[in-house]
């Protein structure tokens, strides 16, 4: 493992994985909040006949061509969601399944169609359903380096832009936004993001590039501008752990241990996010309960002067009866809703 | 003979999965299907290691279990506050990591290509028989396929009231007392059996197709449940045979023919239903305004 900092080879695989998880970060952070989070994972599962088809028609295996063909078959497959969803009753989770299946189905017809016939040099065409970043050469890295790189400078420029599209589209096209195109430009980017991860881990895991990051980030803040930074970073270290865990333990393949590194990611913001997270909602709630407590005893005591003035008994009767129902569900909610109705009181 | 046995395992898990498909879709989970038939693969190869073998009824149960967890996974980040569809993309990619890496550990014990977990190999079926003594009995896939399909139809039979009145409307099989929660598990657990059943003749993709397509063919020709699932099965078992033509005819993967068979009839459906189809409805519409003017 500690290899990793003199061998040549293991650095541009490292920084290859790293540039790609940060750009997907970045990328899911806004499918994130655009309520898309699996597009990734039609597009990346219909990236596979465009790929086939590049092959096919040129039977040359480059990722620039790739990359051109699942553009191609990644617009077609939004396209037909668009459509079915449209134009008949199909709901868009099942258009989604529809469309991820069907394309991926066409791609196998035509990737075995390509194994059984002879086209020669098709060895390494599957790779792409694995992820092949142990075995990325160096063109391939400074193309795959180069395309993220351009995704991540894209969304810094297209930073407002984007950041209107997810919130608030009307509003966006109120001032003069042309939001349809925006629209379309982020999904393209998108397509972009998933087919270089595609190289990365795969296409069944690369949605994870996307979403798990963009997830993980959102339990840290509730800014775009933070979150977005701090997805990349997920995603870059999720990657660079990808690459070093598995250059150590000969077994492991890159891809699965990225996503699981990213998973681990997520995990630890679930339970230490601040204010979303499971630690902090469990400190607060606890802290609310005793700060309630000790509220209640003053209570107490102040309704029992009350009562020794014997003005209002019926009402300590209602009050009491109230924290009983509030000690059932003891959260912030219902005892901040309570001291407001003893104040009434 | 051969292809009388992969046409017969294929419309077998086409009607399982059909069966199913059509609640998927109509409670609009058709992604949860596509979650768990990744998310099993953690417990195929966990049963694999234990078992030692495949196709046993470890499988079943180790995928099957891996399967409730990924559901009751995505409910829990559900109910904390992560978007549904976002919930679903973090469960299954981690299960389906894990997976991968488990069987990549144990490439050695495991006689599990992970190629044949995403397509499935239905054209060796048939070389995988059970037999008692030296009576051949047929391909062991058929016989746990037929199973499943056994339990899935005696499942759903027996609660088909249930299942359709949480498919349409949970709140109120709620208010009647009906444990809505339990079904759901139950519809989870069926989904989970049927994919682990499936996966090694289609693969894990495949099940997918075979799960929301011919469904969502058959809620656009018609309005019914039980003649939903009907053409639901049918339209699944057509794929299936014709599949198999068209991949004799390309030379190309069974599975893969199979949902692109599947693929086309929903295209037809989507087109030309009588009730929802895209050019029924421009054709009717015109008829109804050139008879407006006409009047």
């Amino acid at each position: 493992m500690l290899n990793l900092l003199t061998d040549p080879n293991l650095r541009w695989i490292l920084l290859g994985s790293m540039l790609l998880g940060l750009s997907g970060g970045v990328i899911g952070t806004f499918s994130y909040l655009r309520k898309q989070s699996l597009i990734g994972d039609t597009l990346a599962h219909a990236a596979l006949p465009g790929i086939c088809i590049a092959f096919m028609l040129t039977g040359v295996k480059s990722v620039g061509l790739f990359l051109v063909g699942a553009l191609l078959a990644g617009a077609a497959a939004t396209l037909s969601v668009t459509l079915i969803t449209r134009y008949s009753r199909i709901k868009p989770d099942a258009a989604m399944g529809i469309v991820l299946s069907l394309f991926f189905a066409v791609g196998i017809v035509l990737l075995t169609r390509i194994q059984h016939s002879s086209y020669g040099n098709q060895s390494g065409l599957d790779k792409f359903l694995f992820g092949q970043a142990a075995s990325m050469t160096s063109s391939d890295l400074y193309t795959l380096g180069g395309v993220a790189l351009l995704l991540v400078i894209a969304c810094g420029l297209l930073y407002k832009e984007f950041k209107l599209l997810s919130f608030d589209p009307g509003y966006g096209r109120g001032l003069g936004f042309p939001m349809g195109l925006l629209e379309q430009l982020l999904l393209g980017l998108t397509t972009v993001a998933v087919v270089v991860g595609i190289q990365a881990v795969g296409v069944v895991l690369v949605a994870a590039l996307l979403i798990t990051p963009a997830v993980s980030a959102r339990y840290w803040t509730d800014r775009l501008g933070v979150m977005t930074v701090l997805a990349g970073l997920f995603g870059a270290l999720s990657g660079a752990a990808g690459a070093w865990i598995s250059s150590g333990v000969s077994q492991l393949p890159t891809g699965p241990i990225s996503v699981l590194a990213a998973t681990a990611c997520f995990v630890a913001s679930v339970l230490f996010g601040p204010r979303r997270g499971l630690a902090a909602k469990l400190l607060g709630r606890r802290s609310a309960r005793r700060r309630w407590l000790a509220e209640s005893a003053g209570a107490t005591r102040a309704n029992i002067q009350a009562a020794m003035q014997a003005t209002a008994q019926a009402a300590v009767l209602t009050d009491g009866q109230a924290n009983v129902h509030d000690n059932a569900h003891p959260n912030v909610h219902s005892a901040a809703h309570a001291n407001e109705r003893r104040a009434s009181v | 003979m051969s292809g009388f046995w992969i046409m017969l395992t294929g419309a077998l898990v086409a009607t399982c999965c059909a069966v199913l498909g059509c609640f998927l879709v109509l409670r609009r989970m058709a992604l949860v299907g596509d979650a768990i038939s990744h998310a099993v693969l953690p417990g195929i190869a966990i049963a694999f290691l234990v078992s030692g073998s495949r196709g046993s009824f470890f499988m079943l149960l180790g995928a099957a279990l891996v399967g409730f967890v990924a559901v009751f996974l995505i409910q829990l980040f559900q109910s904390g506050g992560v978007q549904s569809d976002a919930s679903i993309g973090v469960v299954f990619t981690a299960l389906f990591a894990v997976g991968v890496v488990l069987i990549s550990l144990n490439a050695r014990n495991i006689d599990l290509d992970l190629d044949c977990v995403l397509f499935g190999e239905i054209a060796y079926v048939q070389w995988n028989t059970l037999e008692i003594g030296a009576l051949s009995l047929g391909p062991k896939a058929v016989w746990l396929l037929g199973l499943t399909l056994l339990v899935i139809a005696a499942v759903v039979s027996l609660f088909y009231k249930q299942f359709k009145l949480c498919a349409f409307d949970p709140a109120l099989a709620a208010a009647l007392g009906i444990p809505v929660a339990v079904f759901h598990y139950l519809l989870m657990g069926l989904v989970s059996m049927a994919t682990v059943s499936s996966f090694e003749s289609v693969g894990a993709v495949l099940v997918v197709g075979l799960l929301v397509i011919p469904p969502a063919a058959a809620y656009l020709l018609t309005d019914r449940l039980g003649t939903m699932i009907g053409l639901a099965v049918v339209i699944g078992i057509v794929s299936s045979v014709a599949g198999y033509g068209a991949a004799v005819w390309l030379d190309a993967s069974i599975a893969g023919c199979m949902v692109c068979a599947a693929g086309v009839q929903f295209a037809l459906a989507f087109l030309f239903s009588p009730s929802h189809g895209l050019v029924t409805r421009r054709r009717r519409l015109r008829a109804a305004a050139l008879g407006g003017r006409a009047g």
